[in-house]
């Protein structure tokens, strides 16, 4: 083999392996629904290859067959050639070959899309709401006290199934995990719901799939799937207010943030702040990204993200405030302590 | 070249003409340069002037940016819902605080003029969001409340509101002609 076929049957190879784990693949499946569409997956891919590789197989076989030299023969043609019963036999076995791979592939889709819509005993509920461009979510609870809003961030806690009920606050967008499940659609003035029973630990990444405008592609959000004692912390943790803050620096911080732009659209529980147009900053620090999923959440991009928000995300709904650098770090600063 | 034939090169190419003028109706600059945003400088609220020629409140050049735009009306409604202005003047029909859908303006009705009121405050409970709102979006503020009283370019206003409305669409109105409150005048007001 040329040394250049190589090199591109290896990086073939090992994209392919590559695509097969990751926190953003459908042929990684970590949930019970996850798992069903992959064997949807590998129905369709065995099915459908075999019968490509038939296809290919009787193409070649006749190409090779065309290239005997045509019989010069002036007798007129009979009205049964000997191969024909063999022929018609072929013909049927290849229509009964379509009809049941066509038989197996939609009855496996049904089966699967029956297991989908199965939720699984005592399911934790979550309301997920898609805004331009970001993602609300509402952890629902017996007590309104055991109800809390964080943004851009889900926990699951392990083998317990939880109903996210999906609604979308302006146009169409698509709630995606696709280590999970499926694509479900946000539909304005509609509720869907999508259940998922995580399997495995580990941290995932959620993505819109409906194009829902000019940011469309930094809409994203974090799954975090947890065993259940550490999952129960986070609530407990999620549902008390924001700290106050200690050092000098954030004690003005937090005077900014609440005399300035920022508490006309964010919302900090123990505090002043209590806008529900932006997302919920509450418990900010806990989260691993910021701008759903734009940057990761560290000072210098939370500080480049306040800055200039539309140098980030063009588009986005969060405005240039006119911060002076000693606000602009203050802010930052107390931002950081809402753990 | 014929009449007609001369038709049916032009007329193509007017439409296009006139389809390319229709493109401004919705420009956007979404990441501006950072300027230093000031607000316009000289507002005055009133429509009475010294002397015998009036001289008309200086107009602001970026007034004209935020008046006749679709996208930064559109803006305008969604703020006008976030920031609580429908909270106080309702959809535009007024309540607590003035209607802002009728000819009446206490402290004028150019886009300048409401900037400044939003900016600013007023006096009897409308507090000054000068802080709390950046600059850019009271500039789309103002611009939408304009475009209650049917006095934004028509071709920039929505044809459909965000709430729901009892009179003909934003676009379907006539226009409102700019006056001061009489009842506020009589008692001192601008």
């Amino acid at each position: 083999m040329p040394r250049r076929a190589q090199l591109v049957a290896l990086l073939v190879l090992g994209g392919g392996v590559a695509g097969c784990s990751g926190v953003q693949t459908a042929l990684d499946p970590a949930a019970d629904q996850a798992a069903s569409i992959e064997v949807i997956w590998r129905t369709m891919l065995v099915v459908c290859g075999v019968m490509y590789l038939l296809v290919l197989g009787f193409l070649a076989w006749a190409l090779w067959r065309a290239r005997r030299p045509a019989a010069v023969d002036d007798a007129p043609l009979p009205a049964e050639t000997a191969a024909e019963p063999a022929l018609a036999r072929g013909l049927t076995g290849w229509v009964a070959l379509i009809v049941a791979g066509l038989l197996v592939l939609t009855t496996v889709s049904f089966l699967v899309d029956r297991s989908l819509a199965e939720v699984g005993p005592d399911p934790l509920k979550i309301k997920v709401t898609a805004n331009q461009w970001w993602w609300q979510v509402e952890y629902e609870g017996d007590a309104p006290t055991d109800r809390f809003t964080t943004a851009n961030e889900l926990h699951l806690p392990l083998n317990r199934p939880a109903v996210i009920e999906l609604h979308a606050a302006d146009v169409i967008h698509s709630f995606w995990v696709p280590n999970l499940s499926g694509k479900t659609d946000l539909i304005p003035g509609r509720t869907n719901y999508m259940a998922v029973t995580p399997r495995r630990l580990g941290a995932f990444r959620g993505q819109c799939a409906e194009f829902c405008g000019f940011e469309h592609a930094k809409m994203a959000f974090d799954v975090v799937v947890d065993p259940p004692r550490t999952f129960e912390a986070w609530r407990r943790h999620q549902i008390q207010s924001a700290s106050d803050p200690v050092t000098a620096e954030a004690v003005y911080g937090k005077q900014v943030f609440t005399s300035q732009a920022c508490v006309m659209c964010h919302r900090i529980q123990g505090t002043d702040a209590g806008a529900t147009v932006g997302p919920d900053l509450t418990h900010l620090a806990s989260r691993s990204h910021i701008a759903a999923g734009a940057l990761p959440n560290d000072t210098g991009d939370l500080q480049a993200w306040i800055a200039d928000p539309q140098g980030v995300k063009p588009g986005t709904a969060m405005p240039r405030v006119a911060l002076n650098s000693g606000q602009l770090n203050a802010v930052v600063d107390y931002l950081e302590t809402l753990k | 070249m014929g009449m007609l034939a001369r038709a049916t090169v032009a007329a193509p190419l007017l439409a296009a003409a006139l389809s390319l003028a229709g493109c401004n109706r919705e420009a956007r600059d979404l990441h501006p340069a950072p300027a230093a945003e000031t607000g316009p400088k000289s507002v005055s609220v009133s429509d009475l002037y010294p002397g015998p020629y009036p001289a008309p409140t200086p107009s602001d050049p970026r007034a004209q940016v935020y008046d006749g735009n679709a996208f930064h009306i559109a803006n305008g409604q969604r703020y006008y819902e976030w920031f609580n202005c429908s909270g106080c003047h309702f959809h535009g029909g007024g309540g607590i605080g003035p209607a802002l859908m009728d000819e009446k303006w206490r402290y004028g009705g150019k886009i300048e003029q409401i900037y400044a009121s939003i900016a600013q405050g007023r006096p009897n409970g409308m507090p000054s969001f000068k802080d709390r709102i950046p600059e850019t979006q009271i500039w789309e503020i103002a611009a939408y409340v304009r475009s209650l009283s049917a006095n934004a370019d028509k071709l920039a206003v929505p044809s459909r509101e965000d709430t729901m409305r009892g009179p003909p669409p934003l676009n379907n109105l006539d226009r409102e002609p700019l006056k001061g409150d009489p009842a506020a005048a009589k008692a001192g007001g601008g």
